[in-house]
């Protein structure tokens, strides 16, 4: 809502200045967005005549002008504007003016001829953004007066960012209300005085949409002057509160719908056929709009219509075949009250967003057709003439909605708002908000105004109070009451911390949209999966991502793009699938590329490698406590992961995640090496803790024997692991391989890997043989079970 | 005698002059060794009568003590200058960089998102959480949104083909976190959250945390005194705040909290950190609770934006690239 602060001002009577204005309205709950000072800086500057005109001597573009402003002779002033002309008055700006651009004129020579000042633009002084040419004036504006007296001006205009709950304020009369209340003022806006009926035209009106259209008045004014033009007062308020002017029948019901809030409608009486009809529209039924666009309407919308077509889509816009036009002679005037359910949702549906519709959906007052269809007449009448028939009126009363009294509790009040305010301040600004107020024992009951749709609770008005009383003025306190502390569950991992453990890993912590463009996907073999937008942003911005590699790889990406070639990342996010609801699993993702560590100098370089990336993880399972319960696998892999150095990973043996060197093949697509990396899993399997429980330390002493076997390649290391300990069960305490070799000396085909075995007793100390035996046992089971054999 | 005391005199010369340990060692052999002058001496005593045997032996011993000690000291000197020559080679440049000292680091909006979390929990919050895809009634309805009412329009939503959204606001978790539970409730909800925009200002996702707190006795004024506390011990500093009215519909009376912010240029403005208000009692008995006998607030805020002023963080969009050049600055 933008409006005239001087318009304002003449409905409400206030001393405070603009900025004080200002301040109080947003402090009130009504947003001052802008405030655009007008006219500041315009003295020196009049109305003035061209009352000659002549080429320069020297110049193409420029004329030598002869302008008359009131005093003595001419002055001779040379100009440039493309309009200049003889007749026209325009704004002057005299020798010493100081304009607001910050320009001081003087007497100048321009190109060899004196000028004595500067006619000026619009926005030369500040008023508007055109600057095409010379603002021309209306030819009765009296010559030599102050251009700020004749605009009114100064002003300002002022735009605040209405909350939806607060329609009454989309016009000034509204407005002037709550400003009233904040400064313990009066409106000064009295009754409207009807129009003098001097034309028995008439036209019948039908109601037929029920509860959505309970209210509709109209009325016929005949013989207007279809040239009269709007005068400048209105043109300038219309202006200012962001309208352009357009003609004079749409600038009256423009104005009306910014005074006082109710948007009206003028129709071209001459194109109306029989009764007006207002009904539901009829599935499919069309319409051309205003705008030129043809609108297919549903039976959700509420139609104006004659006896033979249709008219206008009732609070959203009106039609194209029965609009003013700049020949039309007789109107017919619309002022109806809409149900906000009728209205809300369907501008949008058109792809519009009106005047009309924005405060219908919102709510108008009931109680203010009649009064704006009266200001209406009234204004066309001083500016086009004409004859006003009477005013018609339908109404289903029942229909309408009722001003319900709301009680009040004292005791309420205080322990929402947590301050007592005194009951003749409460009384005091229900009053001045318009609203009768009945004291009662425990509090007040209090009927709204038909304006106020938002009251309709006690809670409302609480919030009436508290906004006029004001909020700064309610105390601070600290809530009351026991403090439950939170439990923290002491068996799990918290996320910060594993993103704190991930950040000293040297891993940088990324955060990637949800979305995800489904092409990326398809690249990465996930077509179809994840979640897609029924209306996405972009095509790039599609599907809610089924999981965070192909994002967090494209920040790979975007970063070695930029001269980084060591990249470790993770995200901590939702992946999402398709479902009823759809399933949305918390996930880590890492990717890692480039040298294995930080770029050093102590020793050779060396390519991150699967077991680097394996390294991190062990670490993350290691906290966990249970590492046992986890365990990879080479097989199941998906299609992005390299199948000979990917791993599928699973706990408890349910698959939980993957981790590998991406699939060459992606990687090229992808313009990626193949040191890149990543790794994806569940995040709440890894956040599981095992809570400690203490155990005696062994008494007695381990020994350690190592042991050398070559193997064949295929089989993995996990399966010697399993093997020596199936033999040897508790007594091996842990298994550590700590060479692996294949080349020179060992057969084709085979590998040799040493490994140390820790052995210990819980009840007495191995002697050697004890030890010996282990490794016999331990090497018979290999040889039996891996074709393994003994190293010398 | 006289002998022996000029071998010892020349003796002692030699020690002062020996230059290393092996030096030293050969002439504590040839002093006091098997066949060492002092041992020869002392052998000869048994060839003296008894007394002068007693005055000669405490003679000799003497020279030996002195020899002993000399040899000892010069030993010391030596191994000491053989320390720290070596000590001395083993000189390493300690201003080379260590190893493995990379630190990583996690993201800024984290970073602010842990910080507010764990300044509510120390009141008390328990954290809270819902899904990000959400239905229309926990997004909307139960929060007191009538199907096409305007105030939908503030949230441009993304939808799925199956009438479910992506949540607009943290919102939705307080009617989660109510629904089948009974006051007192202490829940502060941290998460991503998605409005259909995207310029300079707004990204389609950010970051919003939500709290709530029901009770029987809170009021407006432990809203407003909650709050300031929270802006104080997140910025670690006072500010000039200001409650104005707003509309929310799940809050009534509600309000936007501002913050007087000093620009860089020395001026300061409004700035708009917080939506809150008294939590609607539609939306208490919508999650089956008393609304008379229970009241309660709620507020919302964006991560993105405490980030934004608590590190410095003047575009939006950083967060979203990921550029290891802005993740470091918050390592």
């Amino acid at each position: 809502m933008k409006f005239s602060e001087n318009w304002l001002r003449e409905l409400v009577d206030i001393q405070a200045d603009r900025a004080t204005l200002a301040h109080a309205l947003t402090m009130a709950g009504l947003e001052v967005e802008e405030l655009t000072p007008l006219g500041d800086g315009l003295d020196g500057v009049v109305v003035a005549e061209i009352v000659g005109a002549e080429k320069h001597p020297e110049a193409d573009r420029l004329q030598v002008c002869k302008v008359a402003a009131g005093q003595g002779e001419p002055l001779q002033i040379v100009c440039g504007a493309p309009n200049a002309r003889v007749g026209i008055k325009v704004p002057l700006a005299t020798v010493g003016a100081k304009l607001p651009g910050g320009i001081t004129i003087k007497a100048a020579k321009l190109r060899g001829v004196e000028s004595f000042g500067m006619l000026c633009s619009a926005k030369e002084l500040g008023l508007d953004t055109d600057a095409s040419g010379l603002l021309e004036l209306p030819s009765d504006a009296p010559v030599g007066q102050s251009l700020a007296t004749y605009l009114g001006l100064p002003d300002a205009s002022i735009e605040l960012k209405l909350t939806p709950n607060r329609p009454d304020c989309l016009g000034l009369f509204g407005l002037a209300h709550d400003v009233a209340a904040l400064f313990g003022s009066r409106v000064k806006t009295g009754e409207q005085a009807a129009a003098p009926v001097t034309s028995a035209a008439r036209r019948g009106i039908r109601l037929e949409a029920g509860k959505d259209a309970p209210r509709y008045l109209g009325r016929v004014v005949e013989g207007i002057d279809p040239a009269a033009r709007t005068p400048l007062w209105l043109a300038e308020r219309l202006r200012r509160a962001g309208l352009r002017p357009i003609s004079a029948v749409v600038d009256i019901t423009n104005y009306v719908m910014l005074e006082l809030g109710q948007p009206m409608h003028a129709f071209d009486n001459d194109t109306l056929d029989g009764d007006i009809v207002v009904r539901h529209a009829r599935p499919g039924e069309t319409l051309k709009l205003l705008d030129g666009n043809d609108a297919t309407l549903d039976e959700g919308f509420v139609l104006i219509a004659d006896g033979r077509k249709a008219l206008a889509a009732g609070g959203v816009m009106g039609g194209f075949d029965s609009r003013v036009t700049d020949a039309t002679r007789n109107i017919f005037f619309e002022a109806a009250h809409f149900a906000p359910a009728a209205i809300m949702g369907r501008a949008r549906k058109l792809g519009l967003h009106t005047d009309a519709s924005h405060r219908f959906e919102r709510g108008v007052d009931p109680e203010l057709p009649r009064r704006a269809l009266e200001r209406a007449t009234e204004l066309l009448l001083a500016i086009a003439g004409g004859k006003a028939g009477p005013v018609l009126v339908a109404e289903n009363l029942a229909d309408l909605p009722q001003p319900a009294p709301v009680t009040l509790r004292r005791a309420r009040l205080r322990r929402v708002l947590g301050v007592e305010v005194a009951d003749a301040e409460v009384a005091r600004i229900f009053t001045a908000l318009g609203m009768r107020v009945e004291p009662q024992a425990e509090g007040w009951r209090i009927t709204a105004p038909s304006s106020r749709f938002d009251i309709e609770r006690e809670e409302d008005l609480i919030e009436e109070v508290a906004r006029i009383f004001g909020y700064d003025r309610i105390p601070t306190a600290s809530p009351a009451g026991a403090l439950a502390l939170a439990a923290e569950p002491e068996a799990r991992i918290g996320e910060l911390a594993l993103r704190e453990q991930l950040a000293a890993r040297g891993y940088f912590e990324a955060v990637n949209l949800s979305f995800v463009p489904a092409e990326l996907l398809a690249r990465w073999g996930l077509a179809g999966q994840g979640v897609p937008l029924a209306n996405p942003l972009s095509a790039d911005l599609a599907v809610m991502r089924p999981l965070l590699l192909p994002g967090l790889v494209e920040a790979l990406r975007h970063n070695r793009a930029r001269q980084q070639e060591r990249v470790r990342l993770f995200e901590v996010a939702r992946v999402f699938a398709a479902g009823d609801p759809p399933v949305e699993t918390p996930s880590l993702a890492i990717v890692a590329s480039g040298s294995a560590r930080a770029e050093q100098w102590g020793e050779p370089s060396r390519a991150l490698d699967f077991f680097d990336l394996k390294g991190d993880l062990d670490a993350l399972l290691a906290w966990g406590g249970e590492p046992q319960r986890w365990a990879v696998h080479a097989d199941g892999l998906p299609a992005w992961l390299h199948p000979g150095r990917g791993a599928r990973l699973s706990r408890d043996g349910e698959t939980v995640g993957w981790l590998g060197a991406l699939h060459p093949q992606l990687a090229k697509a992808l313009d990626l090496g193949p040191d890149v990396h990543v790794l994806e899993l569940a995040l709440e399997p890894l956040l599981a803790r095992r809570l400690p429980k203490g155990q005696p330390v062994a008494r007695f002493p381990s020994v350690r024997r190592d042991i050398a076997m070559e193997v064949p390649e295929d089989v993995a290391w996990s399966r010697i692991g399993e093997v020596v300990r199936d033999s040897l069960g508790d007594v091996l305490k842990e298994l550590r391989l700590f060479d692996r070799y294949s080349g020179k000396g060992v057969e084709a085909g085979r590998k040799s890997l040493a490994m140390g075995l820790i052995l210990q007793d819980a009840s007495r100390t191995l002697t050697d043989e004890d030890a010996d035996r282990c490794v016999r046992q331990a090497i018979a089971a290999l040889e039996q079970a891996c074709r393994a054999k003994l190293r010398g | 005698m006289d002998d022996l005391d000029s071998r010892a005199a020349q003796a002692l010369a030699d020690i002062g002059k020996a230059d290393t340990l092996d030096a030293l060692d050969a002439l504590r052999v040839g002093l006091l060794g098997k066949s060492g002058i002092v041992t020869a001496a002392l052998k000869a005593l048994g060839a003296l009568a008894p007394d002068e045997r007693k005055a000669r032996g405490a003679e000799v011993n003497r020279v030996k003590e002195r020899l002993a000690d000399a040899l000892a000291a010069r030993k010391a000197t030596l191994e000491q200058a053989e320390l720290d020559r070596r000590l001395a080679s083993e000189t390493i440049d300690i201003s080379l960089p260590g190893r493995d000292g990379e630190r990583g680091g996690i993201h800024p909006i984290t970073r602010a998102l842990e910080r507010i979390a764990s300044i509510f929990a120390r009141l008390g919050y328990q954290r809270a959480d819902g899904p990000e895809i959400e239905d229309d009634w926990h997004n909307f309805e139960a929060l007191n949104f009538p199907p096409h009412h305007p105030a939908r329009a503030m949230h441009d939503t993304f939808y799925f083909g199956d009438g479910r959204l992506l949540r607009t606001h943290t919102s939705p978790v307080q009617i989660r976190s109510m629904k089948g539970r009974q006051p007192p409730i202490r829940i502060i909800a941290p998460g991503k959250v998605y409005r259909s925009d995207s310029d300079q200002t707004h990204s389609p996702m950010f970051h919003q945390i939500e709290g709530l707190l029901v009770d029987e006795t809170s009021s407006f004024a432990d809203l407003k005194g909650t709050l300031a506390e929270f802006v104080r011990a997140f910025f670690e500093r006072d500010f000039e705040m200001r409650f104005r009215p707003s509309y929310f519909p799940f809050t009534e009376p509600s309000a936007e909290v501002d913050i007087r912010w000093e620009t860089a240029d020395g001026q300061s403005r409004w700035l708009e950190v917080l939506g809150c208000g008294m939590v609607h009692p539609n939306v208490l008995a919508n999650c089956g609770i008393d609304p008379e006998r229970y009241t309660g607030f709620a507020f919302g805020l964006g991560v993105e934006r405490f980030a934004m002023l608590r590190y410095g963080v003047a575009d939006l969009r950083a967060f979203f690239e990921n550029d290891l050049r802005f993740l470091k600055q918050f390592a």
